[in-house]
């Protein structure tokens, strides 16, 4: 006769109201390791989904996301004509926060060349960008619907399709528009700022006395441009043509061209240990604080759920019974409400795990290391209520 | 062959000056099929002089037999296994009948059978013909709570006889039941004493319970006292 179970047939208003709240518990354990998950996955989506093996970021510096990095488009044609790259093509990256129906919006822009590489993975929805103006591609989690309209910047754009789980290192959906757009969202300077710009510029070369007057026309001339141009970039992303060597290309590019080229395991290790170590380290420690919060929790039932049984071990004792019967009830007892813990644990978070603002990554180790934790907790926790039991004087089943 | 011997058995708690002894020399046989009265105030020993008898207290001096079995001498018998011997020759009755609550009547007495390495399918059998013989016929998928006192003490009492013992220790079985309920109870202990021909032990502080008992020893700070013999 299973007494554990007999026991818990009795008391089963208890034990399911008792195996929910450790249930919820666990759930919360679950969705740390998910959402510890999720930051990798996170920080690593626009590195995985561009391809590249070379990420070419300003000198001195570990951009494009950890860091700054500003570096002329040009340097595209520079960087493809580095023996063993394939192709090269400019990327830009830039968070913004609008207001949309009332609420800040907040996505990650990233600006690519049409006829490069760097855009958007899949398109879910809708189609690519094909025209070099106002016309952008949305994240899923955006939930923006195809031909609606944002405006960044000075324009208005369209949305003209919908990609999957593209998001930043922080976690915000991403969005696509064409580079010069994004040069423009990023780079465009206002009227204001133009007209400063051309004032002060156009004083300065007044005030140089050794050009000559032809030089010093055809620079006039050209202020405008130069206080309006938009033609930078973050980065010049750069795919190896086969057999080429990582290392020398990287040298070349460091060494001729004075950039820093950053390959994709030191973009990698930028951006898990630097950018979120903090963070991981912190869920790290929630679901440990979580583990011992249910081992204590866990104990404790387990330890009243005795206190409650001590004239039943003693009356089992008396008659007769042998430990192993009294301790398989605790243990087998314990056991069981972790196992149904995890499992009501794992049916919220799945039926919850895609409404979280952040990305759950659910991985079937993490799972099964965390259901293995949970049944050492419970077999450990239970020997507190063992060693109560174990104690239990025969004599103590006798009296009123 | 007496059921129980008991010769000169003393308990002593503590040691020293605070040493405080529970019983003294206590010395009574109790036959197969006999039903006898320990008879005291609270306090004057005869829990003490139950629980040596049963094993869960160890005597520190004298002898215990029980069924030829000699269980303790100057202490207990080294080497002996005390559980297996409460579990095959005694059978216990308490106060306040300590069913186990999430088990049905049935199971109650199944799993004193089990525990004796029964099969589930034995000892459903054994403990379905134990319930029907006391009355309990009806009450076989009932939980303690939904039983009455008197019905809950005969489960008690079915569990207590599950493994044919050879004696039945009862301590203060009738304490927690009206006086109708308390005659009916030891009715039926001396009942079984005759049918199953085992020896029953009672504790009780109540005259009135131990109307035709074979045997009545009164205990008084320890002692026994008198032991009266009464006609069956």
């Amino acid at each position: 006769m299973n007494l554990a179970i007999r026991d818990i047939r009795y008391h089963r208003g208890r034990f399911i109201l008792t195996s929910i709240g450790l249930g919820l518990l666990l759930g919360v354990v679950m969705s740390m390791g998910g959402i510890y998950r999720g930051l990798f996955a996170d920080a690593l989506a626009v590195l995985d989904f561009a391809k590249a093996d070379i990420w070419v970021v300003q000198q001195d510096t570990n951009g494009p996301f950890a860091e700054t990095s500003r570096i002329p488009e040009d340097i595209k044609y520079r960087i493809r004509a580095v023996p063993g790259v394939a192709e090269a093509s400019p990327l830009s990256f830039q968070t913004i926060q609008i207001e949309r129906q009332g609420k800040p919006f907040r996505f990650f822009l990233i600006g690519y060349d049409l006829n490069g590489f760097g855009g958007p993975p899949g398109i879910i929805a809708g189609r690519g960008i094909r025209q070099k103006h106002y016309e952008i591609v949305v994240a899923k989690a955006m939930r923006m619907e195809i031909g609606e309209k944002i405006h960044l910047g000075l324009h208005d754009y369209t949305v003209v399709g919908i990609t999957g789980k593209v998001v930043s290192s922080g976690g915000d959906p991403a969005a696509y528009v064409s580079l010069a757009d994004a040069q423009d969202i990023q780079f465009k300077k206002d009227n204001y700022a133009i007209r400063n710009d051309r004032e002060r510029i156009g004083a300065n070369l007044a005030a140089i006395q050794s050009l000559s007057p032809a030089q010093a026309k055809y620079l006039q001339q050209n202020i405008a441009g130069i206080t309006e141009s938009t033609h930078t970039v973050n980065t010049v992303v750069a795919r190896l043509a086969p057999g080429a060597d990582l290392k020398e290309v990287q040298e070349r590019i460091s060494r001729w061209n004075h950039f820093r080229p950053i390959s994709v395991e030191e973009q990698t290790k930028i951006l898990t240990k630097g950018m979120i170590e903090k963070a991981r380290m912190q869920l790290g420690l929630f679901r440990i604080i979580l583990l011992v919060i249910s081992a204590v929790i866990i104990s404790l039932i387990i330890y009243t759920s005795t206190i409650d049984k001590i004239r039943v071990i003693a009356t089992l004792k008396l008659i007769g019974s042998q430990n192993r019967v009294i301790v398989g009830m605790i243990l087998q007892q314990s056991l069981l409400m972790g196992a149904i813990a995890y499992g009501i644990g794992y049916v919220l978070i799945l039926l919850t795990y895609e409404k979280f603002p952040r990305r759950i990554v659910l991985e079937p180790f993490d799972l099964q290391a965390l259901f293995a934790i949970v049944m050492a907790i419970c077999m450990i926790s239970s020997f507190v209520g063992i060693r109560k039991a174990l104690k239990v004087e025969p004599a103590e089943a006798l009296g009123g | 062959m007496y059921a129980i011997e008991v010769e000169k058995l003393t308990k002593i708690y503590g040691k020293g000056e605070t040493a405080v002894t529970a019983i003294a020399d206590a010395t009574f046989q109790v036959k197969p099929g006999e039903l006898v009265a320990i008879l005291g105030p609270s306090g004057s020993g005869k829990t003490t002089l139950l629980t040596s008898i049963g094993l869960i207290n160890e005597p520190t001096h004298g002898k215990v037999v029980i069924d030829g079995a000699n269980i303790a001498d100057e202490g207990w018998i080294p080497g002996l296994d005390l559980k297996r011997i409460r579990r095959e020759k005694l059978g216990f009755i308490f106060q306040a009948h300590n069913l186990i609550p999430f088990l049905t009547a049935l199971e109650n007495v199944m799993i004193a059978l089990e525990i004796n390495h029964l099969t589930k399918t034995e000892a459903k059998h054994r403990a379905t013909e134990l319930l029907i013989s006391l009355n309990l016929g009806h009450r076989l998928n009932n939980y303690p709570t939904a039983l009455s006192g008197g019905e809950a003490q005969r489960v008690a009492i079915a569990r207590a006889l599950a493994n044919k013992p050879k004696v039945i220790l009862a301590d203060e079985p009738t304490a927690a039941l009206d006086t109708e309920n308390g005659k009916n109870v030891m009715a039926l202990l001396k009942k079984l004493a005759v049918e199953n021909h085992s020896a029953i032990l009672v504790v009780t502080h109540d005259h009135r319970m131990v109307e035709g008992f074979d045997k009545i020893f009164e205990v008084r700070d320890g002692v026994i006292a008198q032991e009266t013999k009464r006609d069956s």
